[in-house]
């Protein structure tokens, strides 16, 4: 039982962070705080491919003399590749969703869900 | 709109540190091959010190001294060079995006391998940066009723 | 309202606590993400590319396409910033 919470507890503070990115975006009225639950919600699926990239005795995925290219020495690569496209692309999915906070601002003059809603109702 | 910071240390700092960004983001893109760096990182810290110029000197000294196009441009720039390294191998008997059929004699497969890396990581870091500082302007540039 | 989310959020908690249970152990070299193909690119990455830096040459050269598709993205996100903060004189002026 131990074990198994010593190998797994990661994964415990990931789905911590799931849950309050999802409460974030669940029930908050503001907009731009169902934003932050947003990134908060990306961050943890960052962190969890991060995390499965981990090897035991293993450094940073940069070849030196040293180590040569025992696959045993280096972390797996392939997550890093694919986070690093993914948090410059959540960064920029940011700027979208700004964006249209923004407009809807600018249209509406207020980014509380209820006011917007009422003022769509009109 | 964003007006020039009143401070004369805050515009003096900015005016010192904003090359020295720069230059720190190009480091990092052609740093890439040998460590912690690429074409991702380096043009984030490209944009955030076209940035930190944006917000300290004023939107009018700073459109004019790096014009907003000009972010545009190097957006654009960076992708259809990222098209035209995988256009190009293609037309000399390769693969999509294969650097080892550039056509460039005299270089081994190994080195052409090496070069493309490097070309595209340049072309990710003009992207980047285009496209950051795009956004910011788009969304700083309102000056009706925010 | 407020009852339902709470309870969306529980059985969420707990459905991935349920997923975690066959997840791999932390840091473990025989993880099947770590045998499948990541193996060879940390081999092969230095004779092929000649670049030490593994995560370059696996984000340039072995999975460029993936790499184009994502600068395709923020390329456009930073088009669509500057049409939807477009100021349009005919739509203005009414709203």
């Amino acid at each position: 039982m131990l074990e198994t919470f010593l190998g797994r507890y990661v994964y415990a503070f990931v789905v911590a962070l799931l849950a309050i990115g999802l409460y974030g975006m669940l029930t908050k009225r503001n907009l731009v705080k169902k934003l932050i639950g947003m990134t908060i919600f990306q961050t943890a699926i960052f962190l969890f491919f991060i995390e499965g990239s981990t090897k035991m005795g293993a450094t940073v995925p940069v070849i030196v003399a040293e180590l040569g290219s025992d696959p045993a020495r280096y972390v797996n690569p392939l997550p890093h590749a694919l986070i690093l496209t993914a948090i410059v692309v959540s960064v920029a999915t940011i700027g979208v969703a700004l964006a249209l906070v923004l407009k809807i601002y600018r249209t509406y003059q207020s980014i509380d869900e209820d006011d917007i809603l009422k003022e769509m109702g009109k | 709109m964003i007006q020039k910071h009143e401070s004369i240390v805050i515009q003096v700092v900015a005016r010192a540190l904003v090359p020295l960004i720069l230059l720190f983001g190009v480091y990092v893109i052609v740093f890439g091959h040998y460590g912690p760096g690429g074409g991702f990182q380096g043009g984030v810290i490209l944009a955030t010190g076209v940035i930190l110029h944006r917000l300290c000197l004023g939107r009018d000294f700073s459109h004019r001294t790096l014009p907003p196009g000009l972010a545009g441009g190097a957006a654009i720039a960076g992708l259809l060079l990222f098209g035209l390294m995988g256009i190009v191998p293609m037309v000399f008997g390769g693969a999509f995006l294969d650097y080892a059929h550039l056509p460039l004699p005299g270089y081994s497969t190994v080195d052409l391998r090496y070069l493309g890396i490097g070309i595209v990581e340049v072309a990710i870091g003009l992207a980047v940066m285009g496209a950051s500082v795009v956004i910011f302007d788009s969304l700083a540039g309102g000056d009706s009723d925010a | 309202m407020k009852f339902l989310v709470f309870f969306v959020l529980g059985v969420f908690a707990v459905l991935m606590f349920y997923a975690t249970t066959s997840l791999p152990d932390r840091g473990d070299p025989a993880a099947p993400a770590n045998v499948y193909v990541s193996p060879d690119y940390i081999e092969r990455s230095l004779e092929d590319t000649g670049t030490p830096n593994l995560v370059t040459a696996v984000l340039a050269d072995y999975r460029g396409y993936d790499t184009l598709g994502e600068t395709i993205v923020i390329v456009t996100a930073g088009l669509a910033c500057i049409i939807i903060l477009l100021k349009r004189k005919d739509y203005d002026t009414k709203t």
